[in-house]
């Protein structure tokens, strides 16, 4: 079950009652009434007060939050084994972001749900993420368990990307951000797709596209990099 | 340091319509703001979306006209200025928008967008000398010699955002208001972006004000931050004061609410959650605007608007009870 980020992946006319029932109606077979009881119950779940009330409003009439949160109770309706949220709190203000991603937290635990959290925040992925999964140009560079490639990153681009990312506890004097552009899906160069950005790029790059390959020693860990030396141009704060 | 903008007692609402027959209602974005900006720093705004953090730049700017309260630029008040002499001044104060592409006219070229600010502002300007400055701002944000007869669609994000800064810089300003100018790019070149800036303010004496929802990214660019919470301050301080001992709650709540990317750190925080929403600006809560959110709220928040109050090291904060929760914080640690 996929559900989109922000505001505009809900029916504007119909109250938010309905359109929750009816994925009930509709997948599980319910009656109307019961699946009516069962959406406003999932409205209770998602933390969103007077649920009954709630339920009757149109989608405008509810705030960011409030609509993101009906959408996550969309989702888990038909009890999904897995959730794919797509950037799910994007849009959203930091507070707000906040609650969601407790909400998150809890529904994983307490619905036994694997959740899939799309995200360009990297914020995001180590507050939440047991595993993450690293992407460029289309293609998985580096995966393994949040902590590892928080600390001990082995693809150039996974180094760059935490090197360029401002932290609100320190402040540093400069970002080392990665250089250039990301290249266009269209015209990807050859060998591996960062090269043409990388620092510790060597003939082989140009060459040949590495593939994902597991690192020994660590669980579920790999990566797509022909460079096997130390990664250092600075320390990971 | 010597002041070189000061706000004082600024006011701003719109009036929102209700419907068709109805009275439109008086949406207050900004409330009796009163505050300074030194020569040569970097001021912060933040908030949630929908306190005002923009309104404020534009006031500022004068691209918007305050209702009330004065923009003093270098101790003269410039909200009441005849139209040509505000164009003048304009010079000086210029400002760099988010999204960086609908911000420039598509069927100019590059060079053309850059130096439209002269064309307007220093129309004595040969156009030969206008090229030779264009190229040598183009130099200063990173773009190469040869875009300058390209069209904006054949550029990314973050380069689109550097013709924006190009033009802001042009005139030379002492003052540029910088309007959430990373958020609609990527982290990599976002920290592109926010480097230059760093370089251009240092090259220039620029004054910048840089006004972003993103705490991580103001915590790096500041050295003052202004707290906004429903068009009213609730604090002012350094930087570091204030990311370190932040003493309204909302400043608080803000701050434990920004997502750190450090798994363990994450873990180990305590997350100050809100819990409701922010309140709609058209009907705001009486007294304290933030007590419907504040964990601390008692009686006489609701009652009445904690005034704004200055500490010795220069901090402002408005919150009734600041010093109390401060005590208790110290009892209890």
């Amino acid at each position: 079950m996929i559900f989109q980020d922000p505001m505009t992946s809900l029916n504007p006319s119909l109250r938010v009652r309905t359109q929750l029932s009816e994925v009930l109606v509709r997948h599980q077979g319910f009656a109307k009434d019961k699946a009516e009881r069962a959406a406003v119950e999932m409205l209770e779940r998602v933390g969103i007060p007077e649920p009954a009330k709630r339920a009757n409003a149109f989608p405008h009439e509810l705030s960011g939050g409030m609509r993101q949160r009906v959408m996550i109770a969309m989702a888990l309706l038909c009890r999904p084994k897995i959730l794919i949220a797509d950037e799910p709190t994007t849009a959203l203000d930091v507070t707000v972001q906040a609650q969601m991603l407790e909400l998150f937290k809890s529904l994983t635990n307490d619905f036994g749900t694997a959740l899939v959290l799309i995200t360009h925040d990297l914020g995001v992925v180590a507050g939440v993420a047991d595993r993450m999964m690293v992407m460029y140009g289309g293609r998985a560079i580096e995966k393994g368990v949040t902590d590892e490639l928080f600390y001990d990153p082995r693809h150039p681009y996974t180094l760059g990307l935490l090197h360029s990312t401002p932290h609100v506890e320190t402040r540093a004097k400069r970002l080392d951000p990665i250089q250039g552009l990301p290249p266009s899906l269209e015209h990807l160069p050859p060998g591996c797709s960062f090269n043409p950005r990388c620092a510790f790029r060597f003939e082989r790059c140009v060459k040949e596209r590495p593939p994902l390959i597991g690192i020994e020693g660590s669980e579920g860990r790999a990566k797509a990099c022909w460079y096997d030396g130390a990664l250092s141009y600075g320390k990971v704060a | 340091m010597s002041d070189l903008l000061r706000i004082d007692g600024l006011s701003k609402s719109f009036s929102v319509s209700a419907g068709l027959f109805a009275r439109p209602l008086r949406l207050r974005a900004l409330e009796d703001i009163s505050f300074t900006v030194k020569q040569g720093e970097t001021l912060g705004i933040v908030g949630e979306s929908g306190c005002g953090k923009s309104t404020l730049g534009r006031c500022i700017l004068q691209l918007l006209s305050p209702d009330q309260g004065q923009v003093l630029w270098l101790g003269q008040d410039i909200t009441r200025l005849p139209a040509e002499e505000m164009r003048r001044r304009r010079r000086d104060l210029q400002i760099i928008f988010q999204d960086p592409l609908a911000s420039l006219n598509p069927r100019l070229t590059v060079g053309e967008i850059i130096s439209d600010p002269l064309r307007t502002l220093m129309p004595e300007l040969k156009a030969a000398d206008r090229r030779a400055k264009v190229l040598r701002i183009m130099e200063a944000v990173g773009l190469l010699p040869e875009m300058i007869n390209r069209h904006p669609h054949e550029f990314s994000g973050g380069q689109a955002q550097r013709i924006g800064i190009a033009r802001a810089l042009i005139t030379e300003p002492k003052l540029i208001v910088c309007d959430e100018p990373v958020s609609a790019l990527d982290v990599s070149i976002q920290a592109q972006i926010l480097n230059l800036l760093a370089d251009l303010k240092d090259e220039f004496g620029l004054t910048l004000i840089f006004i972003s929802h993103n705490l991580s990214v103001v915590r790096h660019v500041s050295d003052r931050i202004l707290v906004l919470y429903l068009g009213r301050i609730v604090e002012l301080a350094d930087g570091d004061d204030l990311y370190q001992d932040p003493k309204h709650p909302y400043t608080r709540a803000l701050l434990t609410a920004v997502p750190i990317p450090d798994p363990k750190r994450a873990r180990q925080r305590n997350i100050d959650a809100l819990q409701v929403e922010i309140p709609s600006p058209i009907n705001p809560p009486s007294g304290c605007t933030f007590r419907t959110r504040c964990r601390h709220a008692i009686e006489v928040c609701a009652q009445q608007r904690p005034p704004l109050e200055t500490l010795k090291s220069g901090r402002l904060v408005a919150c009734h009870r600041w010093r109390e929760l401060e005590l208790r914080a110290a009892d209890s640690a």
